[in-house]
């Protein structure tokens, strides 16, 4: 800008200094991204040196601390955490982006274990070397992390939902036990409502905005009352009575309020300040509110005063979602042996320990449970690891993006109302049919 | 000395009566002032609220913070870069646009030939393309030419609108100029190259000044393109920064750091604008628009 | 209080817009209806010279043109067709013997487009059509009102003339993006707007809340600028006009319909035209204020970005194709029907033509002798 000023003023050599400063910027700018990539290059022939990690936001800082541990270590192998944001769907935008135009921002993707079939099958990301064992890692997630019966991610977070719940209003309204199925949990409700601390408190929050979480929320439901989404081939079966169960079960706790209606809007972290200020006596989230909840800082109104359980369900305790992340090597980087030294280096026993303790993020290795230690601290492991145990993994589509975004579409309207829910089911069938089937 | 001309109605319209009309005046410009700035006031507020207060409600920060800012600008946000890859784009783009728009403004303004219409029209008619209809191309051409996550990539299809629009002002400055100036400096000898140079350029820099301001603006403002054609973090464009902010600490909704860095972003753009305003609204209503 | 306010103001308080500037271009506009407006110095130049040097003028008109017009072939020409041609294919989702996608193009014909019309992709398609169709009536229809009344408050403040010309910048100077966060901020469920409303609207759900929200987001930023524009034309009218329609006994209402409105119109259509084209572009807002994925804001740009990105290039190329066809058709019948002239600064500047140009559109003009 002040270059044209300076163009305006300086009359006479107007044009050729606009034109030389045009030059110059041309080159400066085009050669300050060459130089770039070449430095970046220039390690030479080996496979190590500087890469970037993507992944969802870092919300305790712990990543931070293990990477700037890392960068300590490998002063020449320094890597870059590069936040993805909060919401899954947006995280997927910018990966699979990343593998469309073939670029090399991203060395190690932090996938969600649903991702990995996708990303493999359209080759954006490189098999995990045979010699890497799998032993000590959850089944369930060793699962996910494979396309075809290959190794293409290692398993490095696991999640399940839980059922978060208020412990003082329940013992205030003389309730010794959670709820294990959704009809006593708004019995429940109804009892703690009738007292005055509660009584703008509501029932129950989930994550039911249009987004990947609305699938996970689904999935739940759906397997909670004995249904499945997908069955064991691979087939689509959301066309039956469980889930027509689940899904009407879901509308109607919409309209009766037992479920906000704001929580149309609620991904993970709506609904974990809700519950953190008091809003909502059940909630369905994910382990990291635990210690978030419980933060002594005051951003937390509820610290001390809730616990967890497992999901409920239609007849029983319900039944979760496998949830978590898959560290993968993109086919795109140059320093694919630094991003695998590196994966191993995350998924190991002790950077995992570690995760669990500052922002309690669950562990895929099965040994951790175990831990005497750790059950004292979060005293909800063992029935993570329980839930953990019997969840189902969502499905491992090579088109997942548009499975996910057929299941947003049919439930979506049907929680607010506008469609039936028996009606929505029967075309999601159609949809996910035509979506998995081999063209 | 043409002031007078506006002025006038004003003078004619209030010398009616005083009282409700003057009432009625002064209550219109102040929802206009409220209308406009109400939205970018709670922008600031919301950027100067701590971290912890973000869903307060009151109309002033309290206590006032500056934790968002200094959010904003953690090394590794890496906002200042965003910021620096913005101007770079945004003034490349305006610098590559003036040269090349103002002599084809002075060819449409000045010379008479064949297809000038056409031309014009063919110009005017670019600046209306949806961006989306040369993105989806253009990503598939920079992945295979391995552009992805240069500044060319953000360059290019920039001057798709760029260009249009300065040649479309450029035209009506020159337009403004007196011809018999230039045909005056041809008289004493001067060629139309010399006459261009020494008499036009110099008479239309405002003109140019303006068309700079308003090119780069729209190029500062482009969202659709830095969020297609980059995703190394280090070439992200300002605009795309912040709709990609996770937020700072821990895990609040990034709301307060996207406000502040939004100010951060606006406020230089706001104050060249009232810097210049003049002569922005001038340019505006003259070429016409946007 | 009568005396002061009645008084010339101050030089100290310059009008809003500098009419010298906006005299010669909107002289077009004016001439056929009020000749008293164009300035004097807008007569045509002696014609002598510039016929005698006509004769190299087109070979440096050609070499003048040239490097825009090679740019823009480069950045629109090329993506254009090429648009054209990958709406024609599709990418392949077939997967080979090992479970990899078979890389490469088939190509389908129209396929993309009777998928958008009929198929698949109809609701899809339609629903992006009716969203971007309704953001265009709805918010040209606001802004216009909005920027209207503006306008006329401006033309007759008295005082704050600088702060109405600087605060009716703010919006325009905001980014889209930023606005767009903006007011996803604004329009949170716990945000400010909720609780001025006293309500518990879900805006950023999917639903008709959501693109009100748009709405509301968009006439914010450019309502201001219509109003700018329209006030260069307002000022423009000689003050005699009015007075003789109120010494004729008309009121206030018929003078802004006989007079006001006519006078301006030329301006307020090029500035409504640029603005319908602009809204049928959409995307920054709704993708940021409320999300790509959400369908009761899905305009045909974001659903383009969507398909894009999910790899199936080729509804994608055929959606932003579809879209630009929308726009040129847009822009035709409304330069037909309404007569908006376009080309009024850019065209040739003869005595002539100039008497036509106001009522004549954008096509079917020659090329100047």
């Amino acid at each position: 800008m002040s270059r044209t000023r300076t163009t305006w003023r300086t009359s006479r050599t107007a044009g050729l200094a606009a034109l030389a400063a045009t030059g110059a910027l041309i080159l400066a700018g085009c050669s300050g991204s060459d130089a770039k990539d070449e430095t970046s290059t220039s390690g030479g022939g080996t496979d190590r040196g500087p890469i970037t990690f993507a992944v969802g936001k870092d919300t305790s800082g712990a990543l931070q601390k293990q990477v700037d541990a890392w960068n300590a270590a490998h002063p020449s192998e320094k890597v870059t955490l590069n936040e993805l944001p909060a919401a899954a769907d947006a995280q997927l935008q910018q990966l699979q982006q990343n593998g469309q135009v073939k670029s090399s921002a991203f060395s190690v993707l932090g996938l969600d274990v649903t991702w990995t079939a996708a990303f493999a099958a359209n080759r954006w990301i490189d098999p995990i070397p045979a010699s890497t064992s799998t032993s000590g890692l959850l089944p369930a997630a060793v699962e996910s992390a494979k396309y075809r019966g290959t190794l293409y991610s290692v398993p490095w977070q696991t999640n399940g939902g839980l059922l978060f719940y208020r412990s003082d209003l329940l013992t205030a309204a003389g309730i010794k036990t959670p709820p294990t199925t959704w009809r006593e949990m708004q019995a429940d409700c109804a009892k703690i409502k009738a007292q005055p601390q509660a009584k703008k408190a509501s029932c129950y929050a989930g994550q039911f905005d249009k987004y990947e979480g609305l699938v996970v929320n689904f999935s739940e439901a759906v397997q909670s009352s004995g249904g499945h989404v997908f069955d064991a081939n691979g087939k689509p079966t959301v066309d039956t009575p469980q889930a027509k169960t689940a899904l009407t079960w879901m509308a109607d706790a919409f309209k009766d309020g037992t479920i906000p209606h704001e929580d149309l809007t609620y991904q993970e972290e709506n609904g974990r300040q809700a519950f953190q200020s008091g809003k909502v006596i059940f909630m369905r989230n994910w382990p990291y509110v635990w210690d978030l909840a419980n933060k002594t800082d005051g951003s937390s109104k509820v610290t001390g005063k809730f616990d967890v359980a497992p999901l409920p369900g239609l007849d029983s305790t319900g039944s979760s979602t496998l949830g978590g992340y898959n560290l993968a090597v993109s086919s795109f980087t140059k320093h694919k042996t630094t991003a695998r030294d590196f994966i191993t280096y995350l998924t190991s026993d002790r950077s995992e320990r570690a995760n669990l303790l500052a922002a309690s993020t669950a562990p895929t290795r099965t040994a951790l449970y175990q831990d005497p230690a750790l059950q004292k601290k979060f005293p909800y492991l063992a029935g993570l690891k329980k839930s953990l145990d019997t969840a189902v993994a969502r499905p491992q589509a090579v088109r997942y993006g548009d499975v996910s975004a057929a299941i947003q579409d049919a439930v979506y309207p049907a929680l607010s109302g506008r469609t039936d829910p028996a009606t929505a089911l029967a075309s999601l069938q159609d949809k996910l049919t035509q979506l998995t089937s081999q063209p | 000395m043409t002031t007078h001309a506006t002025d006038r109605p004003s003078r004619r319209a209030s010398a009616k009566g005083p009282g409700a009309a003057a009432v009625l005046r002064y209550f219109g410009v102040a929802v206009i002032v409220v209308y406009c700035l109400a939205p970018f006031f709670w922008m600031v507020v919301s950027a100067f609220r701590r971290p912890s207060d973000q869903f307060q409600l009151s109309a002033l920060p309290r206590p006032w913070s500056t934790a968002n800012f200094r959010a904003v600008f953690k090394p590794e946000v890496g906002f200042g870069r965003a910021l620096l890859n913005s101007l770079v784009v945004a003034g490349i783009t305006t610098v590559v646009t003036l040269v090349i728009g103002t002599v084809a403004a002075y060819a449409l303004a000045r010379l008479e030939f064949r297809f000038k219409n056409l031309v014009a029209a063919v110009i005017i008619a670019i600046s209306m393309f949806p961006p989306i209809s040369i993105v989806v191309p253009l990503l598939k051409l920079f992945t295979d030419i391995k552009w992805i996550n240069t500044y060319q990539a953000m360059i290019v299809p920039s001057l798709s609108f760029a260009l249009p629009l300065a040649v479309w002002y450029l035209t009506s400055f020159f337009r403004q100029l007196p011809a018999e100036l230039e045909q005056a400096a041809m008289i004493d000898g001067c060629t139309r190259g010399q006459a261009f140079r020494k008499v036009i350029l110099p008479l239309a820099a405002p003109g140019v000044f303006t068309t700079a301001i308003i090119t780069f603006i729209a190029a500062w403002n482009d969202f659709i393109i830095a969020l297609s054609m980059v995703n190394k973090k280090d070439m992200q464009t300002a605009t795309v920064a912040i709709s990609r902010f996770t937020g700072a600490y821990g895990f609040d909704q990034p709301y307060g750091t996207q406000m502040a860095a939004g100010v951060v972003v606006t406020v230089p753009l706001v104050l060249a604008v009232l810097a210049f305003q003049r002569r922005i609204v001038s340019g505006l209503t003259a070429g016409g628009l946007k | 209080m009568n005396g002061r306010a009645g008084r010339v103001p101050s030089p100290r308080v310059r009008p809003v817009v500098s009419s010298r500037l906006i005299a010669r271009k909107t002289e077009p506009f004016m001439t056929t209806s009020a000749p008293a407006a164009a300035p004097p110095h807008a007569k045509p130049a002696p014609k002598s010279r510039i016929r005698r040097a006509h004769r190299g003028e087109g070979r440096l008109a050609a070499l003048l043109l040239s490097p825009t017009l090679l740019v823009l072939a480069l950045v629109i020409g090329y993506p254009l067709v090429s648009a054209l041609r990958g709406s024609l294919y599709q990418r392949g989702e077939g997967l080979d013997a090992n479970g990899f996608v078979i890389s490469g193009e088939h190509f389908v014909g129209l396929r993309n487009y009777t998928d958008a019309f009929t198929g698949a992709n109809g609701s899809r398609f339609w629903n992006a059509f009716g969203n971007t169709t309704f953001f265009t009536i709805t918010t040209v229809v606001l802004e216009t009102v909005i920027g209207l009344a503006m306008a006329l408050i401006m033309h007759h403040a008295l005082r704050g003339r600088a702060l109405l010309r600087a605060s009716i910048l703010v919006p325009w100077a905001v980014p889209t993006a930023v606005s767009g966060l903006l007011w996803r901020w604004v329009f949170d469920a716990n945000g400010i707007a909720n609780n001025l409303l006293g309500q518990q609207i879900l805006w950023s759900a999917d639903g008709w809340p959501a693109k009100w929200a748009v709405v509301i987001a968009d006439t914010w930023k450019t309502a201001p600028f219509i109003g700018l524009l329209t006030l260069a034309g307002l000022q423009l009218i000689p003050a005699e006009l009015h007075e003789a329609a109120r010494v004729d006994g008309a009121n206030a209402w018929i003078r802004f319909r006989k007079i006001t409105l006519p006078l301006i119109k030329p301006a307020l259509l090029v500035a409504v035209l640029f603005r319908l084209l602009d809204v049928l572009r959409m995307f920054d807002l709704p993708y940021l204020l409320v999300g790509n994925q959400k369908y009761s804001v899905q305009t045909l740009s974001v659903l383009a970005f969507n398909e894009a990105n999910n790899l199936h290039y080729g509804p994608a190329a055929a959606y932003a194709t579809l879209l630009f066809l929308y726009v040129v058709i847009v822009a035709y019948a409304f330069v037909k029907i309404l007569g908006a002239d376009l080309l009024a600064g850019a065209r040739t500047r003869t005595p002539a033509r100039r008497r036509r140009s106001a009522t004549r559109p954008l096509a079917g003009r020659g090329t100047p002798a």
